[in-house]
């Protein structure tokens, strides 16, 4: 059956709790998963009182612990600025890019875990192995029959629009992990991410191989595990709308049936 | 886990069925139909509200309603059977059990539908 609780070494125990120096002048407390495979030890949550005020985004804040508290806080991160999808997370049970949640956007203590579901590598980093593999399963490039032009092949306006809210998915991953049916079936169902990215290829005007696309996706399991709870549309931290993609991908396969 | 397989290899697993879209279509053709027969099984009902047993009967003599009736059972438990399948898909995870629960709900399905189906019949073909 589907897990619904979690196992009894996973189960998150109460941590260290980091006071806040004195004099510090605006002060919000962080309440942070934090694991290690190194000491045998449960997940603990550990505590952090902030002095934010040189912290607009949740990511400054984090690397403020990391720098200035506790040198041991993992996590990802890279460009800072939402566009390499490093830093992914849950935070205050959303997933999101902590570099582009501000910290006015949290309500109250901010708690932070990894993206849910995955196996976790050490506190915020989760591992992303098979996630990556099922983007390169889709195999995520042009393919063509046509013998290669001497220049760039041409794509209409109107056609380049057609990739407009998928050409901008960063692969953070927020979106699959927030997927009940990814959580329970991820071993074979390819996620809301990876099928929006399978989609910009089946929509590129260029690409001649749709047909194979949509074959390798008629799955029960590969495809039609999503049942449109749309969690993935309400999480994507791009605004982008993975569950929309998907069901074109549905009516295409309908569409060629006759 | 010493699983020393490549990524990629557990990624593309036993390969695409290459099925799944006549399940979702006929989920949806049927989930249309049950939609208005559902609105015209509602309105029968409340037609034979204070009615006795032999104005029922009479109702689903008709054969208008009989047929509709007829057809109302078997996209019903047709429907059923696929919403199963997929709940049974999603979280039964161990083999053999999501083996005999999904023939278990054919049946059921099968045995139902044809129990209502006999049902109307004889009533409609006045036995």
């Amino acid at each position: 059956m589907a897990e619904f609780s979690l196992p009894k070494n996973s189960k998150v125990r109460k941590g260290r709790h980091h006071a806040a120096p004195a004099g510090a002048a605006k002060v919000r407390t962080f309440r942070i998963y934090r694991w290690t495979p190194d000491d045998g030890q449960n997940p603990r949550q550990d505590s952090y009182d902030l002095d934010v005020s040189n912290c607009p985004m949740v990511l400054d804040a984090l690397l403020k612990i990391k720098n200035e508290i506790d040198a041991t806080l993992t996590l990802r991160r890279s460009c800072r600025e939402g566009i390499c999808g490093s830093c992914a997370m849950n935070i205050n049970g959303v997933n999101t890019l902590a570099c582009t949640t501000g910290l006015d956007e949290c309500k109250g203590d901010i708690s932070i875990y990894p993206l849910p579901h995955m196996p976790v590598v050490k506190d915020l980093v989760p591992d992303l192995t098979h996630f990556y593999a099922q983007h390169a399963a889709v195999r995520p490039w042009l393919r063509t029959e046509s013998a290669a032009p001497d220049r760039e092949r041409l794509q209409s306006p109107e056609d380049r629009k057609k990739l407009d809210g998928l050409y901008e998915c960063i692969l953070c991953a927020c979106c699959s992990t927030s997927c009940p049916s990814y959580w329970w079936n991820g071993d074979r169902y390819l996620g809301p991410a990876i099928l929006l990215q399978a989609y910009r290829w089946i929509v590129d005007s260029r690409d001649e191989d749709t047909g194979t696309r949509l074959d390798e996706l008629e799955d029960p399991f590969r495809l039609y595990r999503c049942h449109t709870i749309m969690n993935c549309t309400r999480t994507c931290p791009k605004g982008l709308n993975p569950a929309l993609a998907i069901a074109e991908i549905k009516k295409l396969i309908v569409a060629r049936r006759g | 886990m010493n699983d020393l397989r490549n990524p990629l290899q557990r990624a593309l697993g036993l390969g695409s069925a290459k099925e799944g879209a006549n399940h979702w279509w006929r989920q949806r053709i049927t989930a249309v139909a049950l939609f208005f027969l559902g609105l015209w099984f509602v309105a029968l009902v409340l037609m034979l509200l204070h009615g006795d047993y032999a104005s029922a009967h009479a109702a689903l003599a008709n054969p208008f309603n009989a047929v509709l009736m007829l057809v109302f059972g078997i996209a019903l438990f047709w429907h059923m059977q696929l919403g199963l399948q997929v709940v049974i898909e999603d979280y039964v995870h161990s083999r053999w059990l999501g083996v005999v629960l999904q023939i278990a709900v054919r049946f059921y399905a099968v045995l139902a539908a044809v129990l209502a189906a006999l049902a109307v019949l004889r009533i409609a073909l006045g036995r």
